[in-house]
């Protein structure tokens, strides 16, 4: 089992749904985010284009963050999720450091919190609540292994690209170009 | 009279929370304890039906209330056809509405103190409600009650108004339809005698050519019509955009086409050319149902794309290549009305031209065009008749605006200042769910009227500025936090969505259907309040369509069988237009008759001087108007506008992004606060562009105060469209102050 969510770019209007339902289904504090909107404009008037992406921890295979974890804090549970154990988290930062995708933040309460890719939610057989949320279905999460998941056929006929990929974590989400 | 008038900033009702910025280390947590940080899962959670008051939309969704009453999320209500299960930013950020500790937390009663200056006294209901109820009385006594004026918006508006109505007033206006939608309202009605209404019956699901004329879908966040676009791009439809911006839509679109501002009708005429005079318009559909079609054609002759060319600066190939693709998929064409319609004063027209082209597509009642939309009729509960007004709102309109179909708000301002000899003069105001100081052009005049005028009663959730204006301050209960009217809205299957409270009101705020009938109490006017609770009309209408409270409850959305005939028409189906003529009317009748052009006539529009550029402004998708900057979700996601400056301008100007600038006007206007440069691609030269909604002026809006600035505050020069009394906005030109013009200089 292989956790991976598609982003399809050509969907995404950047509202940040995703981000304030994130926000409400984990309990986020105000001023922090599990997950983002980035736009990048390239060319010039009038031959401009957008791109707009709803980013998140990458949940990498290869994950930095969980290599340099001094406590063990930072780990990788079944179907690659990368989590973080509150409890075991001595707020050193040298994750938020290592991470090419700068997706964790220092939680006010000491510890470092991020993306679960909605770890309760999944374990239920739902979808991550920004998945659930978005207005445009540009969010496609599921899991790699099944060819019938929704992220397997969203990646099937569309072409894709990863974030940093020359950074070697092998990241698991996928921006659909 | 003056100093009654003084603008109060709501004082200290509460705690005055600092604003916690960005990646600021506050520790504030929503749930407070930190055994409730962590997520909840939803099986510890109750689900109360409601639909949403964070925009127009009114999307159902259901709000979780944990075991200690605090609402933890809003999720979209999947049977609605508004949401399809999936709320927007600020449909799921409504919880910030109720959470806000801004909030208006009691009644306020405006006093004088000994030295002349005005305060907020916090008051009981009774205090606040028999001082409405007072005033009312004494206007209805010495003016009629007609002089008593209603500024409404949205629900809560909407009870006051069965108030006034009782009461014996209809001089009322709303913001969305002479600040909105008023143009598009009268253009489509005098064209196809129909409306558009809301949400819009643009079929855009099934549209092989959707064609936005600077609607920036995706920017407002229109639930269900940012949904079906995005299945249009899965579709693979092509999208034509004329936006002077790109837009997020036009970043999405098959052809964005980068006009001139202020130039659409000369794009609409080519096109309408361009489809006529080479044989691709709906020869069938034209002949059946449309009249005027030979004026039509000798009007646009010479309005060729190389005609249009200089005007629009779109090349006439690309013209005429986007007038064969829309043919091409015509009549399955989504030419979009568009929904805030108020640009440059001759905005019917335009409107028209749009409908025009709709009409020449046979793009009407046909699927993945304009469907026929339907709604369930909710029957009244039983009460008298209202009575009848001597004068209503449309006596304030001296004759003009026949074709108006809404109260105009600019009217009822101008007809509150004795120095304009209103033939009728309107004495005191309600005003509820519209923040006026924000959301009205010229604010002098605003200004003005409000000096005028006896009393001023403000029903809301928030300190917005309008409260400043008070003489008393009514705080509403949020729409999770009451009963409402039932929704009934049109859509491709009628049906009806529940809001209930799904906690109790907080603070001592009460529900707007509560404060109206308080005040129907105390002016004698029971019968038209004869219940205890608003449920128990809800259930009554509810019954009567075959459902119950109980059973809304617990599904929060209903929908029932279509009874009015089918979402299309069929080919070659008898129809009549409810026009004059019975036909579509490519000449309006209507226009004609009231002295206006009855084919729309480009006419060229004044241009920014040197070193000026036109101000557009526009919406972002986590705020509607000025009402959310406050709301700590949204803010999270957005907490400033941007003035949007071309590269090569502010090159001239030196500015990168991220500097501060104040903007000034042609009129001299200057903002009140700076606004953040954004140097981006995405804007024209000759315009620079602002999200609307920021540069709160009132201290207790903590989070929202002083953050970007008011682009109303720019918008001193109105073009009103003769037709219909609309306030185009669109005129106004500004540039660049690098300091603050009102810093003293020391001798």
């Amino acid at each position: 089992m292989r956790y991976a969510m598609a982003i399809d770019t050509k969907k995404c209007v950047g509202c940040g749904d995703c981000v304030v339902a994130c926000q409400t289904e984990n309990n986020v504090p105000h001023g922090y985010c599990r997950d983002w909107i980035v736009e990048n404009v390239s060319g010039s008037y009038p031959s401009v284009q957008i791109e707009l992406r709803s980013e998140r921890c990458n949940h990498c295979d290869n994950a930095p963050c969980v290599r340099c974890c001094p406590t063990g804090a930072s780990h990788i549970v079944e179907g690659g999720i990368v989590l973080v154990t509150h409890d075991e988290c001595i707020g050193c930062g040298a994750c938020i450091e290592s991470c090419p995708y700068d997706a964790r933040y220092p939680h006010p309460e000491g510890y470092v919190d991020k993306c679960t890719f909605c770890k309760h939610r999944v374990d239920k057989g739902q979808n991550p609540a920004c998945v659930d949320v978005c207005p445009t279905h540009c969010l496609h999460f599921g899991d790699l292994d099944d060819p019938n998941s929704d992220v397997s056929k969203a990646l099937k006929n569309r072409k894709w690209k990863v974030l940093a990929p020359e950074a070697g974590t092998e990241p698991q989400l996928y921006f659909l170009t | 009279m003056t100093s009654r008038r003084q603008f109060i900033k709501i004082s200290a009702a509460g705690v005055g929370a600092a604003t916690i910025g960005i990646n600021a280390a506050s520790g504030f947590n929503l749930f407070g304890s930190k055994d409730e940080t962590g997520p909840a899962s939803d099986e510890d959670l109750t689900p109360y039906p409601t639909y949403c008051e964070v925009c127009f939309w009114k999307c159902a969704g259901w709000a979780y209330v944990d075991k200690k009453g605090n609402i933890r999320k809003i999720i979209g209500n999947k049977k609605d056809p508004h949401s399809n299960g999936r709320l927007c930013p600020r449909g799921t950020g409504g919880i910030g509405m109720y959470y806000d500790e801004d909030r208006l937390k009691t009644p306020l009663i405006r006093e004088t103190d000994s030295e002349g200056n005005d305060y907020f006294r916090e008051a009981t209901w009774d205090e606040a409600l028999t001082k409405v109820a007072d005033k009312m009385k004494q206007i209805a006594n010495k003016y009629g009650p007609e002089a008593f004026g209603l500024f409404n918006h949205g629900n809560p508006g909407g009870h006051l108004e069965h108030l006034m109505r009782a009461y014996g007033s209809e001089t009322n206006a709303e913001p969305a339809f002479a600040q909105c939608r008023g143009p598009r309202s009268v253009a489509y009605y005098s064209t196809f005698g129909a409306y558009i209404g809301s949400p819009e019956n643009t079929d855009i699901r099934d549209t092989r050519c959707l064609v936005l004329i600077g609607s920036h879908i995706g920017e407002n966040m229109h639930n269900s019509q940012v949904q079906e676009m995005s299945q249009a791009i899965e579709n693979k439809a092509t999208i034509i955009t004329v936006d002077p911006r790109l837009s997020t839509a036009a970043g999405k679109s098959t052809f964005w086409l980068p006009i001139k501002p202020a130039t659409d009708i000369a794009l609409l005429l080519a096109w309408i050319h361009v489809l006529i005079y080479e044989n691709l318009y709906n020869k069938e559909f034209i002949d059946q149902y449309a009249f005027g079609f030979d004026l039509l054609k000798e009007h646009v002759k010479t309005m060729t794309p190389e005609w249009a060319y200089g005007i629009t600066t779109i090349e006439p190939e690309m013209i005429r290549r986007t007038a064969r693709e829309m043919a091409g998929a015509a009549p399955n064409v989504v030419i979009h009305p568009g929904r805030h319609a108020v640009w440059y004063g001759d905005d019917t027209q335009r409107e028209r031209a749009m409908a025009i082209l709709t009409a020449l597509l046979g793009a009407w009642g046909k699927r993945g065009s304009l469907y026929f939309a339907e709604k369930i009729s909710l029957p009244h509960y039983p009460q008298p008749e209202y009575p009848e007004p001597k004068w209503t709102w449309r006596d304030l309109n001296n004759g003009k605006y026949q074709l108006a179909t809404m109260g105009i708000t600019t009217e009822l301002l101008k007809a509150s200042i004795p120095e304009n000899n209103p033939k009728h003069r309107v004495r005191a105001w309600l005003v509820a769910g519209t923040n006026l100081p924000l959301s009205m052009p010229d604010k002098q005049l605003f200004k003005k009227a409000a000096d005028s005028v006896e009393f001023i009663a403000v029903m809301d959730t928030m300190p917005m500025e309008i409260t400043g204006y008070a003489d008393v301050v009514l705080p509403e209960a949020t729409y999770l936090e009451r009963y409402d009217f039932l929704r009934a809205s049109q859509n491709r299957i009628p049906n009806v969505a529940l809001r209930m409270p799904a906690v109790e009101p907080k603070y001592d705020s009460k529900p707007g259907w509560w404060i109206s009938k308080k005040i129907g109490e105390k002016l004698g006017l029971d019968e038209y309040f004869n219940y205890n609770d608003y449920s128990e009309v809800i259930d009554w209408q509810l019954k009567q369509i075959g459902t119950s409270l109980e059973e809304m409850k617990k599904i929060g959305v209903k929908s029932f069988p279509r009874t009015e005939g089918p979402l299309y028409l069929a080919d070659g189906e008898d129809f009549e237009f409810n026009t004059n003529s019975g036909k579509i009317e490519l000449y309006s009748t209507d226009l004609a008759d009231a002295g206006f052009d009855p084919i729309p006539v480009y006419k060229k529009h004044p241009e920014p001087p040197p070193n000026f550029y036109r101000l557009i402004y526009g919406r972002a998708p986590m705020h509607t108007f000025s009402r959310t900057s406050n709301n700590h979700n949204l803010w999270d996601l957005m907490n400033e506008n941007n003035v949007w400056i071309n590269p090569k301008i502010a090159d001239i100007w030196e500015l990168k992004s991220g500097d501060f600038v104040w903007l000034k006007n042609q009129d001299n206007a200057v903002t009140t606060f700076p606004v953040k440069v954004r140097v981006t691609e995405r804007i024209r030269w000759d315009s620079v562009y602002m999200v609307h909604g920021f540069g709160h002026s009132d201290k207790k809006l903590s989070r929202a105060y002083g953050r970007g600035a008011s682009d109303e505050e720019m918008i001193t020069n109105v073009m009103i469209d003769p037709i219909m009394g609309g306030t185009g906005m669109r005129g106004n030109f500004v540039t660049f102050l690098k300091e603050d013009p009102r810093k003293e200089v020391k001798a």
